[in-house]
């Protein structure tokens, strides 16, 4: 809902085809992309008409860019179109006025996908200029604290079936990372990825901890 | 459960210890970052690196050729074997020749690879590791749980304590580092001083000039070959490259990348057997290189040059420990590694990935780490190894997203399962609740809401 009602407050002609339903990720990276081959055709014949296609979670636009011309043999248009709120908003409508307003302290999750991707910020490995473009967007946000945790781009352990399958290190990488968040004293984690998110709030709740979760957009549109 | 995923469940029921393993590791990735982020040229680096390695392996004949003719003009034997049977018969044969009963030896994952120590011990030959990581899990009788840092799975009380054992410390007790490395050295000098050979991996062959270059820490390389009348080199055919200039660019990331350190203590070239020595024997060993080479998808795991850097990085292998993989090699590279040389018995290390791709993020040499593995999972079906109920639950994913009135009715009920009792949500029927809370599905889905708003 937000991400509608964010881009729809930027002035945008906003459309969301009834049909969709998954891009077919979470089979391909458990090892079966035939699965996801009837996904992609029936995503591409939804979408391909549209100027940009606008997804708020990055690893599903990731594998989108990245794997569907393959899946597709190459016979493919929605690969190009699709981005990434953060991206899109970042890049395409470049937003300069205030957004929304958030007054808190909030710790950023940096999502394996959009970081090594879509190149949403500087990979922490790699020696090139720093930049994060999800905090480039925040930075429009009113009120707003906006802090890191260390290792600021080590991952959450969701990986998709990886969490089933592998659970009690998913489980321990979950509770390392919202433990990191919890440190830098952020009375909430945002991140643009709603699987990373989901899997630390489940973590956290079994926990017992009480931080809270919101989606890069919430916070973006949050009182408008 | 796959054999991995059952080797990490065991390593994190020691929280302390997983923890000190975690911190441990990251402490080399952070100071590998440094070393990184202190050369402006580093990732020029690791493009020159990526594209040396991908140059000299496709046209691997050529260099081979060039590199055993220059190694055999500045006098050594070089011998070709063609997997670790033939490695092992080889050395053996060499040191039966010379009549050797004591081999020490610097650090090689190649004899690792072919279970040299074993085959030579069960033909009667001693053979004593002299690097300290690699001396310390001899002893214990163990296997390297890291390429680069063979026994960091141990602590300094689990070293005292095999060094007393083994008579090599005499001070009940005293588990100081620096105490046990000078009691280590005194017991190895003994052994370089008294051994009949000595055998050395090689980090680099080089074609134009036919050296064998082995990067050391404790010098322990050139100890083994000083001392014995007799050195072999072992290496893979894929650690060739084609001259100085190329080594230049390994030399300066290899360390920096692994460890953290601006270089390895020692860079040692050996050309030939010094004066008062009998003879230098090199033997090349393919073992399957050959073969993979030839493999469109993953021969990019052949660029590899053990620096370790992508176990460092790994969240899973930081959290699972060496161990807990099938293949000897373990971590990213060695998930890569263990599928080349055998899928059936290794496929359990394929899930024991996130794809957060840190791994190939950072690699020295651009191998696409990640990537690979997600290939390998696409191919486990034709290896016969894929999980049935994995593939099960994917052709139901598939099958539900594919039409969408099934979709919608689902999103539609999903949240009654908010109102399951959590007995039945937390019960061992959903592996989800091992680690996590349920998650509370919305009342109405994000389809019926926008219907809703796009009526007004």
């Amino acid at each position: 809902m937000a991400t509608y009602k964010l881009l729809k407050h930027l002035g945008l002609d906003v459309e969301y085809p009834e049909n969709q339903t998954c891009c077919g990720q979470p089979m391909a990276n458990a090892g079966f992309e035939q699965q996801a081959k009837p996904l992609s055709r029936k995503f591409e014949s939804l979408f391909k008409g549209f100027d940009y296609v606008v997804a708020p979670s990055v690893s599903c636009t990731a594998f989108v860019r990245l794997n569907y011309p393959r899946l597709l043999n190459h016979d493919c248009e929605t690969a190009d179109k699709c981005m990434d709120v953060v991206e899109f908003l970042h890049d395409v409508v470049k937003p300069n006025a205030k957004l929304g307003t958030f007054p808190h302290k909030v710790s950023l999750h940096n999502s394996c996908h959009g970081v090594r991707e879509l190149g949403l910020s500087s990979p922490s490995e790699q020696h090139i200029a720093k930049y994060n473009k999800i905090k480039d967007l925040l930075r429009l946000v009113e009120g707003i604290e906006v802090v890191e945790p260390e290792r600021p781009d080590e991952c959450c352990g969701f990986g998709g079936m990886f969490s089933v399958e592998e659970k009690d290190v998913s489980a321990q990488m979950g509770r390392d990372k919202v433990e990191r968040h919890i440190q830098t004293g952020a009375e909430y984690i945002t991140g643009p990825d709603c699987s990373c998110l989901m899997h630390m709030a489940g973590v956290a709740k079994k926990q017992g901890l009480q931080i809270k979760f919101k989606h890069v957009v919430e916070i973006l549109a949050e009182g408008l | 459960m796959t054999q991995h995923s059952k080797a990490a469940k065991k390593f994190l029921e020691n929280q302390d210890y997983a923890k000190w393993h975690d911190n441990t590791f990251w402490a080399v990735r952070s100071k590998r970052d440094t070393m990184a982020m202190g050369l402006d040229e580093w990732e020029q680096l690791r493009e020159k690196a990526s594209a040396i390695k991908q140059h000299t392996i496709t046209h691997l004949d050529e260099y081979l050729e060039q590199f055993s003719n220059n190694a055999e003009k500045n006098g050594a034997m070089v011998h070709w074997a063609k997997d670790a049977q033939e490695f092992n018969e080889i050395v053996y044969s060499i040191l039966k020749e010379y009549g050797v009963k004591k081999m020490v030896k610097s650090k090689s994952m190649l004899t690792e690879e072919c279970e040299m120590n074993p085959y030579l011990e069960a033909h009667g030959i001693e053979v004593v590791e002299t690097d300290l990581g690699e001396r310390i899990i001899q002893l214990k009788g163990q296997k390297p749980s890291h390429i680069v840092m063979p026994a960091i799975h141990l602590n300094h009380d689990d070293v005292g304590e095999l060094f007393e054992e083994k008579g090599i410390s005499d001070e009940k007790g005293n588990h100081d580092p620096t105490y046990l490395t000078y009691k280590a050295r005194l017991s190895l000098r003994n052994e370089f001083l008294t051994a009949d050979a000595g055998m050395t991996g090689a980090n680099f062959g080089i074609a134009e000039t036919g050296d064998i270059v082995v990067c050391t820490n404790e010098g322990n390389a050139d100890m083994s070959t000083s001392c014995p009348k007799l050195h072999i080199a072992a290496i893979g055919l894929e650690k060739v490259i084609p001259n100085y200039d190329c080594l230049a660019v390994f030399q300066r990331m290899l360390c920096r990348a692994g460890t953290g350190q601006p270089t390895t203590t020692y860079t040692s070239h050996f050309r030939k057997a010094r004066p008062t020595a009998s003879q230098m024997h090199i033997v090349l060993v393919d073992n399957g290189r050959s073969e993979w080479i030839g493999n469109p998808e993953h021969w990019e795991s052949l660029k590899c040059i053990r620096c370790g850097s992508c176990m460092n990085t790994c969240p899973v292998y930081r959290r699972s420990g060496g161990y807990s993989y099938s293949y000897f090699i373990p971590g990213p590279i060695g998930i890569n590694l263990g599928m080349l040389r055998n899928p059936n018995k290794h496929s359990g290390n394929v899930s024991a990935c996130t794809l957060c791709l840190s791994c190939q993020s950072l690699c020295p040499v651009k191998i696409d780490l990640g990537d690979q593995i997600y290939k390998w999972r696409q191919q486990l079906d034709e290896f016969g190894t894929a999980n049935k109920e994995k593939e099960l639950m994917c052709k139901g994913m598939s099958f539900v997203y594919g039409h969408e009135s099934i979709y919608n009715a689902v999103t539609n009920m999903a949240h009654m399962a908010n109102w399951l009792p959590p007995f039945i949500m937390n019960s061992s029927l959903n592996p989800w609740a091992t680690g996590h809370e349920m998650m509370k599905f919305p009342k109405k889905p994000f389809h019926t809401l926008f219907k809703e708003i796009d009526k007004k």
